[in-house]
């Protein structure tokens, strides 16, 4: 059929993934952590129908020659990783990571997974764990009976026990970094999972090597801008609308064809 | 048969890919540094005998809309735009050098400098590889500057600039990848005078008003020539119709 017809039926689709990515982006307004994602856009191929430069004659060639696009297409649905700002929760537990860097977890099935959401908690068995339940990498334990939690800017997580005066250290949370952090594949549950294109973690303390400090008692929120992706959503169904017409109007050239003729 | 007919013909089939240019370009309302196609229409006369009546049209290609879509701040260091005339100069898939548009960079798994549609991005001595970094920036030259990872601030660092060209519109072209190419070949001389904007990225240029006008337009002509197709149908019946035996 017509690559008129084809041309706008590839703008329908980048803009229905478009506004697939703005939904999620705005139903994960309110989620610590979360990094907002963001639709590229490439146009396809052209098809060179009408050589340029073609010769006319035996001394002359053709100006303009005939090349015709055959729409657009989604490369990439990419995470934005810029800074969520901070709220301030007072939770012993609640860490959130100024600067570059992803908290470590353990998944059930013994991979590693990544995020940024710090609203930790405690299990059965007194480990810190992620609110799905799933153990913070490496893991800690806090002993029973311990009074107060403090988590200190580079990790050191140290526990007061009753009866004590000095507080102990119990462990250290590290963060890891990636070359790239757009390649991370989301998993879902605030998680991400290294893939070939984000390349291996580089765990290391908080506040080294490029690294993020970790601020207790206080969550990283959404960094979702609302008012960003409305404008995008009005942008987004307007462009939807003019590819639905640009389909209705070839529609109609066609029909007529097969109506008069 | 009647010519009139073919050249009816030519005009609706040339006119059904005038618009699917045109919605291209419509698809295209929200691809970052995507340039509008403009085509044209071109009559081609054919010599013959008889009385010159036969005069087909043409679609070409006769360029691109060299305007600059409007900005849009994103905030990442990483997403840059061209401000004025000027090209970013990439490595397109067959090796050679290609200009484009659309800023939005990032570093791949290996430190290479990248497009989002994974062309790496030349500087004045090739491809870019950025070493890792903590703290990345794009001047308005285009140059490269980093805090290397364990450094402190003050040790921003330029490792190199990106390749801005200028060449004149005339002697670039797009190719079948969406990137621009020179015509000759040859690689264009990087200019000076190009400036980046970080931090934000160049939409699409393409004007949707005009473009639904534009829509409007060439399917009214289009319904023009079916209707000159069917009236030469019709003629032709009744000069049948007048030479049968009744």
């Amino acid at each position: 059929m017509n690559t008129a017809l084809w041309a706008a039926k590839t703008g329908l689709d980048a803009q229905q993934t478009q506004m697939a990515v703005v939904a999620n982006n705005l139903a994960n307004v309110n989620t610590t952590g979360f990094k907002k994602g963001r639709a590229v856009f490439e146009d396809l191929m052209y098809q060179n129908l009408r050589q340029v430069g073609a010769s006319t004659s035996q001394t002359t060639e053709a100006p303009s020659g005939l090349s015709l696009g055959t729409g657009v297409r989604v490369v990439a649905t990419e995470k934005v990783f810029t800074q969520g700002s901070f709220n301030q929760t007072g939770n012993s537990l609640d860490v959130a990571i100024a600067g570059r860097g992803f908290l470590q977890v353990t998944l059930p099935d013994g991979s590693i997974g990544y995020t940024r959401d710090g609203s930790l908690q405690l299990n059965s068995q007194g480990q810190l764990v992620t609110a799905s339940g799933y153990p913070i990498q490496p893991s800690i334990t806090i002993p029973p009976g311990a009074q107060s939690v403090s988590i200190g800017s580079d990790g050191t997580v140290s526990a007061t026990l009753a009866g004590a005066s000095a507080p102990t250290t119990v462990g250290t949370l590290q963060l890891a970094d990636f070359v790239n952090p757009a390649g991370l594949q989301p998993h879902g549950e605030n998680l991400l999972m290294a893939s070939a294109a984000s390349g291996t973690a580089q765990t290391g303390t908080p506040g080294l090597s490029g690294l993020g400090t970790l601020q207790q008692g206080s969550i990283e929120s959404s960094n979702v801008n609302v008012v960003e992706e409305m404008v995008n959503m009005i942008e987004t169904q307007r462009a939807y609308e003019m590819n639905t017409k640009a389909i209705s109007t070839t529609d109609q050239m066609l029909q007529f064809v097969s109506q008069n003729l | 048969m009647d010519r009139s007919l073919y050249v009816a013909m030519s005009g609706a089939k040339e006119t059904l890919l005038a618009q699917t240019a045109n919605n291209h370009n419509l698809a295209n309302a929200s691809t970052n540094g995507f340039k509008a196609d403009l085509s044209a229409f071109q009559s081609r006369a054919v010599q013959g005998p008889g009385y010159a009546s036969r005069v087909y049209s043409t679609d070409a290609t006769v360029g691109w809309d060299g305007t600059t879509g409007s900005l849009a701040q994103t905030g990442q260091e990483l997403d840059v735009a061209v401000q004025g005339d000027g090209w970013i100069a990439v490595q397109g898939r067959d090796g050679r050098e290609a200009y484009t548009r659309a800023g939005n960079l990032h570093v791949d798994v290996n430190g290479l400098l990248q497009t989002a549609t994974g062309h790496p991005v030349l500087g004045d001595n090739g491809p870019i590889s950025v070493p890792p970094y903590s703290a990345i920036n794009v001047g308005r030259d285009g140059t490269i500057s980093i805090v290397p990872v364990g450094q402190k601030a003050e040790t921003m660092a330029a490792i190199t600039r990106i390749k801005l060209v200028n060449p004149p519109s005339t002697s670039l072209q797009r190719g079948e990848d969406g990137l621009f190419r020179t015509s000759n070949n040859a690689p264009a001389e990087s200019d000076a005078t190009v400036s980046l904007a970080s931090g934000v990225l160049e939409s699409s240029n393409v004007n949707v008003a005009d473009a639904m006008v534009q829509m409007i337009e060439l399917a009214r002509r289009f319904d023009l020539q079916v209707k000159a197709m069917k009236n030469t149908d019709e003629n032709a019946q009744i000069t049948a119709k007048l030479l049968g035996l009744s």
